[in-house]
């Protein structure tokens, strides 16, 4: 497993203590994945359970889960809103969470009901500190 | 020579039954046929039926070299964490197997099931003693069914109260099918997180008990084998707002004859059969899960109930709240025999000696293990430990590493990566009936492999070395399962 130092970790994306990510799009829309950290802890990932279009969600709601070799992992939602895409290639291939864990494993597309709540996520200085608390 | 007591031995490769099929082999001689041959409907036949085409020796040895290829409870020890492994008697079998017991019939009717009623009758009466509870539905197939029925029985009270309720505190170290259980039942799950010391605080749940919440189910002891030592007081703060204790006694064979647990405020129970009391498990075969509950709650057990109506044993089925009927006729009977005969055969001080048995030996464990495995939570454990890998990080060395290799060495893996809590989790549970000669050999083999990790990882990577199949390609079965038959 890869040492704290040896994360990678955008300085553009938002985090959150459950390890996700969030990258604010165009518009009131964000994209949603896992860290490096959560993919490099969790293992060799077999499924991920992507929920429904359409679906709405709040903050803090587990709306995807993530299966590894280890263990089933619950995803929480960063931010309040509805999926408005998701990645289906993950159905064939949830290994591009462990491979590309920022862009191809991207996991949800949210359009915000409360874009403020972006501003209670971590940036990576503040994500950094959790994980080595 | 300090032999092991794993080796390797002369193992079969073995093709499917369907690759040894030879056409026209039979291995009987069918009789002539004495009745006039009709036709069927062609709905009711199909062409092409693929059955193999083997003799009696091509069918006994295919099983046999199958069964060689498996580690069981029979060949050696398995402290599969969570799970309760443990050796079952076969006097148990033997007396399920009666031509009395195993030939008897659901629809001969009460008049002529006497037997069996009184042997459902009186095991009711005992799982109700040994557990402090009141009233007992021996008809849950198993134990997740067991919590459904349980589950099903707080939602029914509730109802009969006026009012349902929305939600259910679930601790972090519960059992996986706690929540699943609840869902059935409309519940959302509520999760309260155990403190540092891995137990239940009264504090954690009054912050969630609220009077929209139907209650609480705890295992006790828990997922990390540790007795939830608050619990009277976590069950009484339950009640006073009006919820219900459910109690998973699946580790029930840490407290028996110590702990009732219908004493410190627990509603419903389930107890598994097939682990606690001398039915093999996890082959997939039948189990039990009987519940037991408090004098308030049995108006809503699952029908039919067993009852003694003077000297004679009847089936009620007329109880206008029950849930109604978990399963066809009334359980698993063969199980309940097992429990029967394990009960009267180990008498109430051979109960407490099995408690006993089964924490003295994974304290054992877990002293003389915690120095070569890290443990998370140093304090006395109940019928099972909880370790981790960190003490083999700096070697790259995975719990898994270690589960396979122990295979090498002769004994089943333990249960790996759960409970969640613990990161890295290696549970151990040895049961009641292993001795300590064999727990030292296990204690032994477990430091062989620690001191491996340090000097020759490589064995452990590749474990395990010298099974009929070496380490699987877990995630390339997962992703691409073969469902081939």
């Amino acid at each position: 497993m890869k040492e704290i130092n040896q994360l990678e970790l955008p300085e553009d994306l938002k985090y959150t203590k459950s390890h996700e990510w969030v990258k604010k799009n165009e518009g009131d829309t964000v994209k949603i994945g896992l860290s490096d950290y959560a993919q490099d802890q969790l293992g060799e990932i077999v499924f991920v359970e992507v929920p429904e279009v359409g679906g709405t969600f709040s903050k803090g709601d587990e709306f995807a889960n993530v299966e590894s070799v280890k263990a089933v992992s619950e995803i929480y939602l960063p931010v309040s809103g509805e999926i408005i895409a998701v990645n289906e290639e993950l159905e064939d291939a949830p290994e591009l969470v462990n491979e590309s864990c920022y862009d191809k494993g991207w996991i949800a597309e949210v359009k915000l009901s409360d874009p403020s709540e972006l501003d209670s996520l971590l940036d990576k200085g503040a994500y950094l500190v959790t994980l080595k608390g | 020579m300090n032999s092991q007591i794993g080796t390797s031995g002369l193992i079969f490769n073995e093709p499917q039954l369907w690759d040894k099929s030879i056409p026209g082999r039979c291995g009987i001689s069918i009789p002539s046929n004495d009745v006039a041959k009709i036709e069927l409907s062609k709905e009711l036949t199909r062409e092409n039926v693929e059955f193999p085409e083997l003799s009696e020796p091509d069918v006994v040895r295919h099983y046999t070299r199958l069964s060689q290829w498996n580690f069981g409870v029979d060949s050696g020890m398995y402290p599969l964490g969570s799970c309760t492994m443990k050796y079952n008697p076969k006097t148990n079998e033997v007396q399920a197997s009666k031509q009395e017991i195993a030939g008897a019939h659901p629809l001969i009717g009460d008049d002529n099931s006497q037997g069996a009623l009184k042997l459902m009758y009186d095991l009711q009466v005992m799982l109700a003693e040994i557990t402090g509870m009141h009233a007992t539905t021996v008809q849950p197939a198993a134990g997740a069914h067991g919590e459904l029925a349980g589950m099903l029985i707080i939602h029914k009270y509730h109802e009969k109260k006026g009012r349902q309720r929305s939600k259910i505190i679930i601790p972090d170290t519960a059992h996986g099918t706690n929540p699943a259980s609840a869902t059935l039942c409309g519940y959302e799950s509520i999760k309260v997180s155990s403190d540092e010391n891995g137990v239940l605080t009264p504090e954690a749940v009054a912050e969630l008990m609220d009077e929209d919440t139907a209650g609480i189910m705890i295992t006790n002891p828990n997922t990390l084998g540790l007795f939830e030592k608050h619990i009277k007081e976590i069950a009484d703060l339950v009640h006073a707002k009006g919820g219900l204790v459910y109690g998973d006694g699946a580790n029930m064979n840490a407290i028996m004859g110590y702990v009732k647990p219908g004493e410190i405020g627990i509603d419903v129970l389930h107890l598994n059969l097939h682990k606690t009391f001398a039915t093999p498990h996890g082959g997939g075969g039948p189990g039990s899960g009987p519940v037991v509950v408090t004098k308030e709650l049995e108006p809503f057990l699952p029908v039919p109930i067993i009852a003694k109506n003077n000297d004679k044993y009847v089936i009620i089925e007329d109880m206008p709240d029950s849930i109604g009927r978990m399963h066809t006729f009334y359980g698993h009977f063969n199980v309940l025999v097992k429990a029967y005969s394990y009960i009267l055969s180990m008498g109430a001080e051979g109960l407490k000696n099995v408690s006993e048995y089964a924490v003295l030996n994974a304290n054992y464990i877990k002293e003389s293990l915690k120095g070569v495995l890290n443990l998370p939570y140093d304090r006395p454990c109940m019928h099972e430990c909880v370790f981790n890998d960190k003490k083999q990080a700096q070697f790259h060395i995975t719990t898994m590493d270690m589960a396979k290799r122990l295979l090498d060495l002769g004994f089943h893996p333990p249960t790996v990566y759960f409970p969640l809590v613990v990161e890295g989790a290696f549970m151990v549970e040895p049961t009641e009936t292993e001795s300590k000669q064999t727990i030292d050999e296990f204690i032994n083999a477990v430091k062989t492999i620690t001191q491996e990790a340090k000097e020759n990882p490589e064995i452990l990577h590749s474990a395990p070395n010298i099974t009929k199949v070496t380490r699987l390609d877990e995630v390339q079965a997962a992703r691409k399962p073969c469902l081939r038959g």
